[in-house]
């Protein structure tokens, strides 16, 4: 404890020795992890945009290329599975650099004693995703892990997709004034696992969004609006990725909260709970920032998609307060909008 | 959502600060007990609707912030124990003990897991008959009763290898220590409707008669907390100092008596260390005799492990209402909550986390916005 700390209060954790699940959980720990070690030590200029995936220029080619990895339980929940969440996060991390999504590998971690139907009807489950999101899973891996070293199942998978559009999308296109979209209601694929991971029942059950999203975007940009970044809300849900574009990009997000689309189930679910659907995970849903006079054709190009029937804006980019998100809430009075540090805990009481 | 929005209308929100504004003719100090209404009162920024003349303070309602220093380090070396699975709500991970917290403890291997209700851990105990499972049982009245209910459940069970590690605190004597405070600016409080549900409103009538002033029996939601405080500001500008509830959708004037019941079974009351304000006579509950099988200090020979705040601390000073948290040289700047120096900056019912969540840096509102405090 140095000496001039006053304010001494207990014991300051600086810095954690051991990684904890808080790492993992999308909030700001997470970024502080992937700074101090990954950043550190794989630096370079593609890394440092930042972004979903890398763009990357080869014999005249432009590709994106990206990988993830899934650990979800249980494996199988309504609206999808641990398949169709492997190949949509990693077909949708390629459609947020503005590319076609065309190959992607897969990688099986499997623990000791799964049964072999888990691991067919896993496997039949990515394959129709695939077909659906016009992908093909051209190689992949497998390893089996003790008993008790895994939870069941674990996939990874990469992705590389073709950019027919060379313009650069990423937090650093960002300008004031540009549009902020949302493609649909939030907070449904992290409240269906909640629901079942932790028993409760709902009268009518809530089901992922998890979809592939490479067909929206790619109709953004055939029609030529001047998209600026493109985010797909995962772990963190809205909030983190409007707080990862506002940091990266050195602007303000300003959003209305009654603009943001949250179905009465997924609230109920989160006012029981005392989670923020603001910070729910999705797996179909993105943000789409866009010059301010392309905003309605905008609209109305998602809203012709079925994924993004609901599509709405939500908010504009300010140039008042770089790196912070802000919310007009709906009583009408203007608040920060944080990152998390780890993940939402349901409250004590 | 029904029972959600009609409490969240801007409308009604901008009629109640209006009356506010109409009834006061000088400065009051206004205490919310619970954390949970500061962090709906900084979430909504209902202060901002208020008049200048209208000071909230946040008061000590948030059972994380309170649980003493040595209690969690009890947790902690429980959770080290091999053969010992600590069990509590979320927000007590990653409280700081003495030197680490729980979270940190779980990395490194100690069975340590989130419930969402004591009964969670009873159900583990059951599962895992070679384990001792214990439960780390804070909060105040609002969470005692089911508390209670676990260790009821146990005993009828015959279960050998559960256990509490009681932590609770009582609202009423923590207001009497504040109010009997020489540094105390507090003149009427907000009283946390939760609390009321169980323990019912007439506890607090002693304490308005004793220290003069008004005591609001007050619900969480925006409307809830503005009506909270138009009839506390009625009270003060009257010169009145009574118990009123106009919670009633929820709080019966005589609580939740199943409730009372099954907390009196299991529970006494006793002295308990508040972290950050010090040990308050009669302000905690503690196993009853019966049950002292299920008590973990017991059970563990805890009693000898004891940590004492530093004496700097100031987390004690925002728990009474004396300080706000951006008024800690540390707040945003040597405390966040990512390295929090004190509890209040790490439960989601913490003042300082409201703080640091919702209003950094000091509200603002963006150019071209309309302002929306009123004039």
């Amino acid at each position: 404890m140095s000496a001039e700390f006053t304010a001494s209060c207990p014991v300051p954790l600086t810095n954690y020795p051991h990684v904890l699940l808080a790492h993992g959980g999308g909030g700001r720990l997470m970024q502080q992890l992937i700074e101090n070690v990954f950043v550190t030590a794989f630096d370079n200029p593609q890394l440092a945009a930042r972004h979903d995936g890398a763009t990357l220029e080869t014999a005249g080619a432009q590709l994106a290329f990206t990988t993830d990895s899934y650990v979800v339980r249980p494996l199988f929940f309504p609206g999808g599975d641990i398949g169709t969440l492997a190949v949509n996060g990693t077909v949708n991390d390629l459609a947020m650099c503005g590319a076609q999504p065309r190959w992607l590998s897969a990688g099986f971690i499997i623990e000791e004693g799964l049964p072999m139907e888990t691991l067919q009807r896993v496997a039949q489950s990515m394959r129709r995703t695939a077909d659906a999101a016009g992908v093909q899973i051209v190689t992949g891996d497998t390893k089996v892990v003790d008993k008790g070293k895994g939870d069941g199942l674990f996939i990874n998978t990469a992705g590389i997709g073709m950019r027919a559009h060379t313009g650069n999308i990423g937090p650093g296109v960002v300008r004031p004034s540009d549009a902020v979209l949302l493609s649909g209601d939030v907070g449904r694929h992290g409240m269906a696992i909640m629901s079942v991971r932790e028993g409760l029942e709902f009268e009518s059950p809530i089901t992922s969004d998890c979809a592939p999203l490479a067909a929206p975007v790619l109709a953004l940009l055939d029609a030529g609006i001047a998209v600026h970044c493109l985010r797909d809300l995962t772990r963190g849900g809205l909030c983190a990725a409007l707080n990862e574009i506002a940091a990266a990009g050195r602007v303000q997000v300003h959003i209305e909260e009654a603009a943001v689309p949250v179905s009465e189930p997924v609230r109920g679910a989160c006012e029981i709970l005392g989670l923020d659907p603001l910070s729910v995970a999705n797996e179909g849903r993105f943000v789409a920032f866009v010059a301010a006079g392309d905003a309605d054709r905008a609209l109305e190009i998602l809203r012709s998609q079925p994924v993004c029937a609901d599509a709405v804006r939500i908010g504009t980019v300010l140039a008042n307060s770089p790196g912070l998100v802000t919310m007009r809430s709906r009583i009408g009075v203007n608040r920060v909008l944080d990152l998390l540090s780890g993940e939402q805990l349901p409250r004590i009481c | 959502m029904k029972f959600v929005d009609e409490y969240r209308d801007a409308a009604r929100a901008q009629e109640f600060a209006e009356i506010i504004r109409r009834t006061v003719s000088r400065p009051w100090t206004i205490m919310e007990i619970c954390g949970g209404q500061t962090h709906a009162i900084v979430k909504f920024g209902l202060d901002e609707l208020l008049p200048r003349h209208v000071t909230l303070v946040h008061g000590p309602g948030c059972p994380v912030c309170v649980t003493p220093l040595e209690l969690i380090d009890r947790a902690i070396a429980l959770a080290t124990h091999p053969g010992v699975t600590v069990c509590s709500f979320g927000d007590m991970l990653r409280v700081p003990g003495s030197r680490t917290d729980l979270l940190a403890v779980k990395a490194r291997g100690g069975d340590v897991r989130i419930v969402y209700s004591p009964l969670d851990a009873v159900k583990l105990a059951h599962e895992l008959p070679n384990r001792q499972v214990v439960f780390f049982a804070v909060g105040f009245e609002t969470t005692a009763p089911a508390n209670a209910m676990a260790v009821v459940q146990a005993q009828r069970a015959g279960l050998r290898n559960f256990s509490l590690l009681v932590a609770h605190v009582l609202v009423p004597p923590a207001m009497a220590a504040i109010l009997s405070s020489p540094d105390n600016r507090v003149q009427g409080f907000l009283a946390a409707g939760h609390v009321c549900a169980v323990m019912g409103c007439r506890e607090y009538e002693p304490l308005a008669a004793k220290y003069r002033v008004p005591i609001v029996v007050t619900g969480f939601e925006p409307l809830d907390i503005l009506q909270g405080v138009q009839q506390c500001v009625e009270q003060l500008e009257a010169g009145r100092a009574e118990v009123v509830n106009p919670y009633a959708r929820v709080v019966r004037p005589d609580g939740n008596p199943a409730a009372q019941q099954v907390l009196r079974t299991v529970f006494r009351v006793v002295p308990r260390k508040w972290r950050g304000i010090g040990e308050i006579p009669a302000s905690g509950l503690g196993l009853r005799e019966e049950f002292a099988e299920f008590d973990a200090e017991q059970r563990f020979g805890l009693a000898q492990l004891t940590a004492e705040e530093s004496p700097e601390c100031q987390s004690g000073l925002v728990l009474q209402g004396v300080k706000k948290p951006h008024e800690c040289p540390a707040f945003g700047v040597r405390c966040t909550p990512e390295h929090p120096l004190g509890a209040p900056m790490v439960s989601s019912e913490g003042a300082c986390a409201a703080y640091f969540r919702y209003r950094r840096p000091p509200p603002s509102q963006p150019r071209g916005e309309p302002a929306n405090r009123p004039s």
